[in-house]
Order: C-alpha cells, then structure tokens, then sequence
C-alpha cells in the first residue's frame, strides 16, 4: 500500500493536525510500512465473523437521568487556556453579518 | 531494616503491626528517592511534602489504636495518565503540561479511601504509545538493571520505579503489554487484569476497548495484595464488570500446580525469539511441569495477525479518543491563530509528539471513508478469530504460558527510526489485550549481560486466583526476586 503526500495531507485535514513538510514525507513512507503489514490480514477468511467491538459480552448500561452533584463551575473551567466568567472563551467563529 | 528493601505487602504488616510508622516510611523513600532517581529519572512530578504532612496526620489519627486497611500508609507511585485530584497529570504530554484533574480516577479514589501515600507521578510514553518511555515529552526513564537500556514501556517509569525500590508498589495501564513488557525488562511482577475487572474512568483514555489498569509490584504476593484494593464494578465505567472481587491473597496457599493444565502455545517459540529468553522460558515450563503441572502443546493460529489488528484497533480507537485535544477545554492552546479550525490545527502540532500524531494519522486513516471496511472492519473481524483461538485454547487448558518479549531490555535509540520494527517487539502481549484476558509478567532469569527476563501466564478471564496461583508457585520453587539491580 503506497500512501503519497497528498494522502497524508487530506487525512492530516480530517485530523485536525498541522504538518510540516518532513513530517509529511516520514509519514507517506512510514503508513506505507506499517498499512502493507495490515494487507496481511486479507489472508485471514473473516466470511460470517462478526466484529468484536468490546471483549466479554458487555451489553448497553442505562442509569436515571437523575441530577447528581458534578464539577463547579469554577472547577471545570480551571484548566481551560482561556475562560471568562465561567464560560470557555474561543475564536470567534460566526462572521458577522453585513449591514442591511 | 531498610524499609524501601520490603515488599508491599511486607510493609504493610509491619505498619499494621506498629513497628513502622507512616512518617518513618515516607522518610525512607524519600532518602531512597534522592538516591537513585537522578539516575534512574522515574518521576515526572514527586509528591513527597504532600506525602509526608498526610503521613503526619495519618499516624496521630491513630495514636494508640491500628484499624487499618490493606493500602493505609502504602507509599506509591502511580503511573502519570491516572487522574490525580489537584495533582499535576501530564501524560507525558506537552498537551497536557499544566493540567491538574478537577478528580480522582476511581482506582486513586480507593487507595486515597484507604489512606495510601502519593510519592509521585511516574513516566510513560506520551499518552501510553510506546515500547521504551523513549516517546515522553520530558525525555526517558532508565532500565535500573542497566542505565543504558530502556525500561520498557509505556509505563517504564512504574516499572523503573518498583525495580528501583523508589515506591513499595505501582500503577500502570496496559493497552498492549505496557504493563507487562516493562515489568519484564525491569524484572519486577506487572498484572494486566481481565477487562472490566479494574474501572477505568480517570485513565486518560488511548484505546478504550483495550485499556486496563493493573499493578507493578515487588512479588506476585504484591500484585495480589494491590489487585485486591483497586479492583471491583464502577458505575462510572459502562464496560466496568458486575463480578465480585474475591480476597486474591487467598490464591496463594498452595505452592504447587497440581490439578492445572498448561499451554504451551508454538507459534510464540518462532523465529525471532532470542535464544537466551527462550531458553530462560523453556526452563520455566520445566519448573511448571515439576510443580505438578500437566504441560501440553497448543496452537493460537491467529497470532500472526495480532500486531496488524492491534495497529488498526488501538489507533483507530486513539484517532477517536484524542480529538479531545483541542485547546479550549484544557491542555495547550496554541497562540495567533486566526480562526477555530487554525486553533484546532496549530494547538494539536503543537502539542502531541512524533508517535501520538503518527498514531492518530493511522487511526484517521483506518476508519474514512472508503477505507473503513478493508481495514477497521477487517480487524474487528480477525479480533473475533483471535478471541475464538484462546476460547478454544481455554477448553482445553487453564493457563497458557509464553514469554513476555522477543529479547530483554533493548539499548536507547535501538529500534531507531521505524515504528514498524518498534510495533512488531509486541508480538507476545497484544493478543491478551484483544481477548480481553488477564496475564501476570513475572521474572524467570537473566541474560548474559544481566538483563532481566520476564516470563508471562495467561488465565481464563476473572480467573485471576489461578493465574496468581501459578505465578506464586513458580516464584516460591525459584530464586530470581531475591537478585535486585546494582544502580551505577
């Protein structure tokens, strides 16, 4: 499987994560690597294998939609970069709207 | 007596019977601590004037009368991704350098319950990706037996610390065998419970199908001690068990293995299995077999394909998990950016290391569109397969016996630049954490140069008492505990 730069771009993009240019080339070579040692799984006949998304059988858990005591306010915002009166403060991301 | 030289389990009989008191032993650790750490650099953050002024108030609250419990005046060190209430959790992160959980993770909500002391904060690779601590963000731990090699990882700081003697006993977490592989390169005991034995919330999350946390300890007496005091169902984990935690101690009666079936399973004495560990685990067995075990050959067919599946579940699952990180909540936020997507962009390049992005890259790259069915489908598949062969195993047989890693400790920079290489080392641990079953890393030799080499039992799941039985018996009949690192 032989991944190019571009690739690693647009899946950079879905991730959220900047890149510089040497990164982008360590990682087409080294996705190449390891996604042509995942090929070897088409070896394996999986017709009719369910998935395993969690081991043991474990099944939904539902619980009252009760209020319980939680974080204060003052509390969950303390580790933010930026907050403001309780609330987490953000670039703005709504453009404002041009004068009738 | 040299306090930081007892076992856990040891000290806490002595602490119960009054002959040591809580200060004393924070004192002990402290002076042991300055010794070697500087060497061995197993904290990320040490928590010692905190520990002594609760060690303080612990032995006046009980001034004359000792009702304890099993982790009271306990000294330990707690791997640096479980959330500690006011201190410093960093996950060897530079995302996550200045965060201070608002809470406990549950597991340090029972040991603070039961009154144990917080020496500190141990080292890992950033957010649990890696086989050597050599991924931290604020540089690596050293192997105790030989400053030149790596104690494993991720949690190498755990497992450096308990070889050390620089805690009574630690955390870690396994995703993949980072329990495991470091306690065998430092040649302490390290127990990945079954999933769902030991809560998980307050780990910080990178693979939560697979994530558990578990002891690293002096002894398997230890690991059962500590197991006992950390395990149980938690509403507050939905994949947490409803099964009752049984007195694990209670396993270790017996010093034999009478009555037990043993696997031996062939495709884990392949090729590039160093020879002096094979030959260090093949005398294991023998030792198994002399202790009344019935051996018998097995077959796992399916390992070939663990680390793939691994590769593809564990990073799709981080993919998911670590778009948390995204500078406004907390951690990091990068500075002059324009807009919130450029935000989002320069905080997480900022932010997360080589390893986590390349992680989260094929984690991404797994579950878009177009590539979904062929990858992440295709390894949830053939993780049915890998759970059905140890389910067939587990028929036939109580336990499996392997070895825990291809080679001991490897040198600093050795595996280099190619992750490849670096994921194909957990070839013996992986699968134990796709099946979701319980397995205890335990010392069973050294190398020519000296290096420890671990030995790896797997049980049934939440048969934990056979799996502590087995490894008792084989500790009890044999010597390797008793040699401890020379620090130089």
């Amino acid at each position: 499987m032989e991944i190019t730069t571009q690739e690693v771009e647009k899946v950079a993009k879905l991730a959220r994560l900047e890149l510089t240019d040497i990164e982008k080339a360590a990682f087409a070579k080294q996705l190449s690597q390891i996604l042509t040692h995942v090929e070897t799984l088409k070896q394996y006949d999986t017709t009719g294998v369910g998935p395993t998304a969690t081991v043991l059988g474990q099944v939904n858990v539902f619980r009252l939609d009760d209020a319980r005591p939680s974080l204060s306010v003052e509390r969950a915002v303390a580790n933010a970069p930026e907050s403001s009166d309780g609330f987490f403060v953000v670039p703005k991301i709504i453009e404002d709207r041009q004068p009738l | 007596m040299s306090i930081h030289k007892l076992s856990l389990y040891e000290l806490h009989k002595k602490f119960t019977g009054g002959e040591v008191t809580a200060t004393e032993i924070v004192r002990a650790y402290g002076l042991r601590i300055g010794q070697v750490e500087s060497k061995v650099r197993a904290y990320i953050t040490q928590t010692k004037d905190a520990a002594v002024a609760q060690a303080g108030a612990l032995d006046a609250s009980l001034k004359g009368w000792r009702k304890t419990s099993p982790m009271m005046g306990m000294p330990l060190a707690i791997k640096d991704n479980i959330c500690t209430d006011g201190v410093l959790t960093t996950c060897a992160s530079r995302m996550l350098g200045n965060f201070v959980p608002p809470y406990d993770a549950t597991v340090i909500a029972k040991l603070r319950a039961q009154g144990y002391l917080l020496l500190g904060k141990t080292n890992l690779d950033e957010f649990a990706m890696g086989s050597s601590t050599e991924n931290s963000a604020v540089g690596p731990s050293r192997n105790p037996w030989n400053l030149q090699c790596v104690p494993g990882g991720s949690s190498g700081g755990s497992a450096a610390a308990v070889a050390a003697d620089e805690c009574a006993a630690a955390l870690g977490s396994d995703t993949g065998g980072s329990i495991r592989q470091p306690a065998a390169f430092c040649g302490v005991v390290g127990l990945k419970p079954t999933y769902g034995l030991v809560s998980r919330y307050g780990l910080i999350a990178f693979a939560s199908s697979l994530d558990q946390i578990g002891p690293i300890t002096k002894d398997v007496t230890d690991a059962a001690f500590l197991l006992g005091a950390i395990a149980g169902h938690d509403p507050l984990d939905s994949t947490s068990a409803a099964v009752p935690v049984p007195d694990y101690l209670k396993a270790l009666k017996k010093k034999d293995l009478k009555k037990l079936k043993v696997g031996v399973p062939v495709e884990f004495f392949a090729e590039g299995l160093d020879p002096e560990v094979e030959q260090a685990v093949r005398a294991a067995i023998q030792e198994l077999k002399a202790l009344g075990g019935e051996i018998k050959e097995i077959q796992l067919p399916r390992t070939d394909a663990a680390v793939a599946t691994y590769y593809v579940i564990a990073t799709a699952e981080a993919s998911s998990n670590l778009a948390r990180y995204d500078g406004v909540k907390f951690g990091l936020r990068a500075k002059e950016t324009k807009d919130l997507l450029e935000l989002y962009m320069k905080t997480r390049q900022e932010g997360f290391g080589p390893e986590v992005k390349r992680r989260i890259m094929l984690g991404t790259y797994v579950l878009s569109a177009g590539y979904y069915d062929a990858y992440y489908g295709k390894a949830q598949a053939v993780r049915t397969l890998i759970r059905q062969d140890f389910e067939a195993a587990f028929q036939d047989v109580d336990l499996i016996v392997t070895p825990v890693t291809p080679t001991p400790a490897f040198k600093f920079g050795e595996k280099g630049d190619d992750p490849l290489q670096m994921y194909l080392s957990d070839i013996f641990t992986i699968s134990v954490n796709l099946a979701g079953v319980p397995a205890i890393s335990l010392p069973c030799g050294f190398s020519q140069a000296g290096l420890p080499i671990g030995l790896q039992i797997i049980g049934r799941p939440f048969e934990e008492e056979t799996l502590l039985r087995a490894a008792y018996a084989y500790e009890q009949n044999t010597q390797w505990r008793a040699k401890k690192p020379v620090i130089r």
